[in-house]
């Protein structure tokens, strides 16, 4: 029973940084651009909020600063593609290249450190030893129906759609195509370099270079499952935490099972749900998604 | 364009190759300069170890050989209209399969044990390369996802063999396999390190430049890449033709990885690659396929893969630097300075 609360409890917790860059890239790709760089964006935030944090002693100033640099970073993405009409996936991967480079250099001196991380509150009562989290994970779970909202309940949510499904129309209509790009690739930013940080300096309290293993890709796939939806994204943050949390279980219990097997769960699982859940998504995903818009002239 | 003749032909691309290298050389000059680091040093440095020094540029021409593989395996299924970023995958599953059949198969005349190390380490890399390749050409998943998600996986399952099964009991400290038998090693040139790997890859990149220009078969792949639809309705076999693409460039990338462990590290470890399957990628978008481009590139990547030592050791800069620098590389080329945003 205890095993069971305790995998739950995990799952959710394991759940927010992958769910952060996974609701990032839903707005992203809903205003048509693939962004194959949130693995270099959560590792910069990563490793800059570790090491704000570190110098600070304040975990928070370390997210904010996550976020301001996600936030810049993105926008180098986004302005190659919008306003130099790039190829996404070529930019998407250079910005990679840059987050592995940089979160590099910045974390080199703080690899092996302990560095302030955020409070915990617990979520039932103060006595229960489980479901105690930091504010980050009760932000993200929040943050999906907000977004789910935006998108489908306002008229800023249409607008934004209307660019991913057709910018020439969006932009006959009034929309500025661009402009809406820059936002979603804004918001994508400052959310994928939070679920880096919330690795750092919400669940480990330690950097190491290369920490987020895959999580930035692993999000991708993520959005494919989620078909688009700030709330089938909860349901796959959630299985995908609760892979990571059942791995890291049977390793504490000390199954006589190569830790590397074992470590490939939470890939093997990502690839089945592709297959499970990624075929037929063509009629579902953003019509210009990928495109290069090459403007109204 | 209002330029013509030999300023738009030569001056202008020539322009804007200085200053694509100036803004990269400024912009990473800049990031060094913050960390407090002295850049020209930095930059003479590299350029006098690896460029200027006969033994240096013989390890820039050594670190060619998993490039001009590695590249070659983008730049198939690239024809093919896939995009592969698995080569890091394929790389080590080639590395595994080939040492495999090198600690496997004792007693084999040493000619013949060479060449099925080589076939095992290929046929690593076109496994693993086939999945993503099936899965798109049967239109579930998008490669580029399964090749990226795949890359995660190779390491553990190398990881797997090195730390258990597969490792050498006399070296506690360091998890790596036996040494391979002299039977499967790659033969070296010039008392250097310039091995089999690097002439195999040239061999290949001459393959690929004739085949994919003068052959049906380069034709049909190209059409396939070009325009799938009117290629179904040609009537070719478009589903076969991605996944042989894939296959192809994983073989290619596979190779490049048991050639770094039978001529270079000699052992099976988890330290075979610093990233030669995104290098690869990183090349074969630089040069857009071409394979001249390919051979052009290839060596500029492996010289700022050598450089990244460099740095480690003149500057104390973690390798992952060099990660900075391929992206400033990348940014600078897809931003196309003094061009118009044009397609590309």
């Amino acid at each position: 029973m205890s095993w069971l609360l305790s995998w739950i409890s995990g799952a959710i917790l394991y759940a927010a940084p992958i769910l952060f860059p996974t609701l990032g890239e839903v707005v992203e790709q809903r205003t048509g651009m693939v962004n194959l760089g949130l693995e270099g964006l959560m590792l910069l935030g990563a490793s800059l909020s570790f090491a704000v944090s570190f110098v600070t002693r304040n975990a928070w100033l370390g997210v904010l600063a996550a976020g301001g640099a996600g936030l810049l970073a993105n926008l180098i993405y986004a302005w190659l593609v919008v306003h130099r009409r790039a190829h996404q996936l070529a930019a998407g991967l250079a910005l990679m290249f840059f987050g592995i480079g940089m979160s590099a250099l910045i974390g080199k001196p703080y690899v092996g450190q302990m560095a302030a991380v955020l409070p915990k509150y617990p979520l039932f009562g103060t006595q229960s030893l489980f479901f105690r989290y930091d504010p980050l994970v009760y932000v993200a779970f929040v943050l999906a129906p907000l977004l789910w909202f935006v998108l489908f309940c306002t008229r800023f949510g249409l607008k934004l759609r209307a660019v991913g499904e057709n910018p020439s129309v969006a932009y006959a209509a009034g929309v500025s195509p661009a402009l809406v790009r820059y936002i979603g690739a804004a918001l994508a930013g400052v959310l994928a370099a939070v679920g880096g940080a919330h690795l750092s300096v919400g669940i480990t309290g330690t950097w190491s270079e290369g920490m987020t293993a895959g999580r930035g890709f692993i999000a991708i796939a993520l959005v494919i499952f989620s078909r688009w939806n700030p709330l089938r994204a909860i349901v796959g943050a959630l299985v995908f935490g609760g892979a990571v949390v059942f791995q890291l279980q049977l390793q504490a219990m000390g199954v006589g099972v190569s830790a590397f097997i074992m470590d490939m769960i939470p890939y093997v699982l990502t690839v089945l749900v592709l297959l499970l859940w990624g075929r037929g998504v063509r009629y579902v995903a953003p019509a210009s998604l990928g495109r290069v818009y090459f403007g109204a002239e | 364009m209002l330029l013509s003749g030999w300023r738009a032909r030569i001056a202008w691309p020539l322009l804007r190759l200085l200053l694509t290298v100036v803004i990269i050389l400024g912009v990473f000059g800049v990031v060094l300069w913050a960390l407090g680091k002295d850049p020209l040093k930095a930059y003479r440095d590299t350029f006098r170890l690896n460029i200027l020094n006969p033994r240096g540029l013989s390890e820039v021409v050594v670190r060619m050989a998993p490039l001009l593989l590695t590249a070659l395996g983008v730049a198939i299924p690239f024809r093919a209209g896939l995009i592969n970023v698995g080569a890091e995958g394929q790389f080590m599953m080639g590395a595994l399969l080939g040492t495999w059949a090198a600690l496997n198969l004792p007693g084999l005349p040493a000619g013949l044990h060479l060449s099925l190390v080589i076939l095992a380490g290929m046929l690593g890399g076109a496994a693993w390369a086939a999945i993503p390749g099936l899965l798109r050409a049967l239109g579930w998943v998008n490669e580029t996802i399964t090749t990226l998600l795949l890359n995660y996986l190779a390491p553990l399952v190398v990881g797997y063999f090195v730390f258990g099964p597969w490792r050498a009991p006399e070296l506690a400290m360091y998890p790596q396999t036996p040494e391979l038998p002299p039977s499967a090693r790659f033969p070296t040139l010039f008392g250097t390190r310039l091995h089999l790997g690097f002439f195999l890859g040239l061999f290949f990149l001459l393959g690929y430049a004739y085949l994919i220009s003068r052959s049906r078969w380069g034709l049909e792949l190209r059409a396939v890449g070009g325009n799938p639809e009117a290629a179904r309705r040609l009537g070719l076999p478009v589903e076969r033709w991605l996944v042989l693409a894939m296959v192809i460039g994983g073989a290619l990338a596979g190779l490049a990885g048991i050639a770094e462990v039978a001529a270079i590290h000699g052992r099976l470890k988890m330290a075979i690659s610093p990233g030669y399957g995104f290098m690869g990628f990183l090349v074969n978008w630089l040069a857009f396929a071409n394979p001249f481009g390919i051979l052009l590139m290839a060596f500029l990547i492996a010289f700022i893969a050598s450089s990244g030592f460099t740095l480690q050791i003149t500057q104390r800069l973690p390798y992952a630097a060099v990660n900075v620098l391929m992206a400033l590389i990348l940014f600078t080329v897809l931003a196309k300075p003094l061009g118009k945003g044009v397609k590309g």
